[in-house]
């Protein structure tokens, strides 16, 4: 098969948890695979499999029309082979050469004219001219981040493997940078796989994502459909049970974002947000809910909409609202009970505009 | 004091701790990569120098390159004379001698290097041997350094070997420490105290060397 690569993984660790995993990332276009799990679900081991530093029991690994991995066939490549880029947590620049160096490491194969040519090229598109004589010691953490993404997109992979590519940051620089980092990979057209447990890092990132539990897939699919509709329970436990919806910023006054999710108009918490695309992520238990119009209140969302489906969760009632975009509620099965409310009831949701999280892409 | 047997000695040093970078290096680094469990092994039989008398030792290689043994005859076939009391004789035992002063400063220095800087080395195309070259090598220069030092010093005062393997024929095997033995037993104390006064300067300035780079005292 053309256009793909698909992997079919499987990795027991002596005396640790065994890896089973199938994933397909697109290799035609640009788009970003998240892998996406808690820590100890396995998903640096695939990404390692998939770059050839670890080698599975089981299972087969195919680029395109090109066989990297065959258990059966005993056919393994080595990473030098498989032409990727891969970056890893810590960014590994070597410490001994210039950032002009880092860039120019796996460029042996060019000339010294085209090498300084590329070196050129790829400062400029990742903003780090004036840069080329430093050590890497004297770097801040995001300018360490673009020269070993800039290493390893100098010698032109045909993927990118990016493990936790945000993790060694502080987090103000961190929310900087993650809509700067698909903003740069999306620059520079290769598609990649993107190892996270971060789901607003998942969210901002990725095209499609691929769930991990203990060493199993439980869900892929489109990223917000992932972390939105959870298929199964495993899979919600993960994502987490929040209303995920795509949205669309209309104004920012004040610090204050109006942004269009479905059909309603909700306010939100975004002094940095500009107008655009992104998710908007609401945990259940931050949603009130009143029968009816209520007395005035401080917050800022009050949408209407009917309860298409009451599940009990132990003390818990989880509600699954429609208010012209889908909203999940968690309340106490006391409150349930007084509110006496019916599938169908129609009801008023209030949500502080604090307790909206905007997840800004492109 | 006696020149001809600082020459002797000084080749004899120099030519081990050039074979023992040639095998040394290659060695440590199988070491500091494999992940074979029987390791533990070979570092033990690298190790043995360290605690094995000299004269045992020096018996045993004398046995094994001696006229009876395969490698002495093999060796005799081959170039014509024997192998032991020769200055090739002194320079297998010699090699073996020094061998974990070499190796295990080695293996500590590329044990030290981060993994997954090599691992980055791999993923940017760049095969094993240059990976080794060009970012194992680079990094851990302080050790390599101490292994050539400490190898050096301890082959320029080797007696023990020297003697079970070499003998002490003069302008061949006699080296210095046993130019040393030899003034003693012929009460000559003037030569002997030159001579070990040297001695003892070389390997006060090795090791002086040795805790500088490791304290890298000349780096920033």
């Amino acid at each position: 098969m053309t256009g793909e690569l698909t992997a079919d993984l499987d990795r027991q660790w002596p005396k640790g948890p065994r890896i089973q995993v199938q994933v397909k990332v697109p290799t035609d276009r640009f788009s970003i695979t998240v892998l996406f799990g808690p820590s100890g679900s396995g998903k640096t081991t695939v990404l390692r499999c998939l770059a050839g530093l670890d080698r599975p029991e089981r299972g087969s690994i195919r680029f395109e029309d090109e066989i990297w991995f065959d258990a059966a066939r005993n056919i393994c490549l080595s990473p030098q082979r498989r032409r990727i880029g891969y970056l890893s947590q810590d960014y590994a620049l070597f410490p001994h050469l210039t950032v002009a160096q880092n860039i120019a490491f796996g460029l042996g194969g060019l000339d010294a004219a085209q090498r300084q040519q590329r070196i050129e090229k790829m400062l400029q598109l990742l903003h780090l001219a004036g840069l080329e004589q430093r050590w890497p010691r004297q770097l801040s953490g995001g300018e360490q981040q673009r020269v070993a993404l800039a290493r390893a997109v100098a010698r032109q992979p045909r993927l990118l493997l990016l493990d936790e590519p945000l993790s060694a940051l502080d987090a103000p620089t961190r929310e900087r940078l993650r809509g700067d980092l698909r903003r740069l990979l999306a620059g520079l057209g290769i598609p990649a796989v993107l190892v996270t447990h971060d789901r607003v890092e998942a969210l901002a990132l990725g095209d499609s994502a691929v769930l991990l539990d203990r060493g199993r897939v439980c869900q892929s699919g489109p990223v917000h459909e992932l972390f939105a509709h959870p298929a199964n329970l495993a899979a919600a436990r993960i994502t987490g049970v929040d209303t995920v919806e795509p949205a669309k910023v209309l104004a920012v006054v004040d610090g204050l974002a109006t942004l269009a999710v479905g059909s309603a108009r909700l306010v939100a918490l975004a002094p940095d947000a500009t107008a655009g695309e992104g998710y908007i992520s609401i945990r259940a238990e931050d949603v009130i809910l009143e029968k009816g119009p209520g007395a005035p209140s401080s917050a800022r969302n009050c949408v209407t909409g009917h309860i298409r489906t009451l599940t009990r969760e132990g003390p818990l009632v989880r509600i699954g609202l429609d208010c012209g975009f889908d909203l999940t509620a968690l309340i106490t099965n006391q409150a349930c009970l007084a509110l006496e409310l019916r599938e169908g009831d129609q009801v008023t949701a209030l949500v502080k505009a604090a307790a909206i999280q905007l997840i800004p892409r492109d | 004091m006696d020149w001809t047997a600082l020459g002797v000695s000084l080749e004899l040093a120099c030519c081990t701790t050039l074979i023992l970078c040639v095998i040394g290096l290659p060695l440590a680094y199988w070491l500091a990569s494999t992940r074979w469990r029987g390791r533990f092994l070979i570092e033990a039989v690298v190790a043995l120098p360290l605690i094995l008398p000299p004269t045992v030792l020096g018996f045993y290689i004398l046995v094994a390159i001696g006229p009876y043994s395969p490698l002495g005859q093999g060796y005799e076939r081959l170039v014509g004379q024997p192998l032991p009391f020769s200055f090739p004789g002194l320079l297998v035992a010699s090699v073996l001698f020094s061998l974990p002063f070499a190796v295990r400063p080695f293996l500590a220095g590329f044990a030290g290097v981060d993994r997954r800087l090599v691992e980055a080395s791999w993923c940017l195309g760049v095969s094993r041997w240059m990976t080794f070259f060009r970012v194992i090598v680079p990094l851990s220069w302080t050790a390599i350094v101490t292994g050539v030092v400490l190898s050096f010093a301890h082959t320029m005062g080797e007696f023990g070997v020297v003697l079970m393997v070499g003998g002490n024929k003069p302008g061949v095997t006699r080296t210095i420490s046993i130019s040393i033995y030899d003034d003693v037993q012929s009460l000559n104390y003037e030569a002997a105290g030159q001579t070990a006064l040297l001695l003892l300067g070389c390997s006060f300035a090795a090791l002086a060397i040795v805790s500088a780079l490791q304290r890298r005292v000349w780096l920033l």
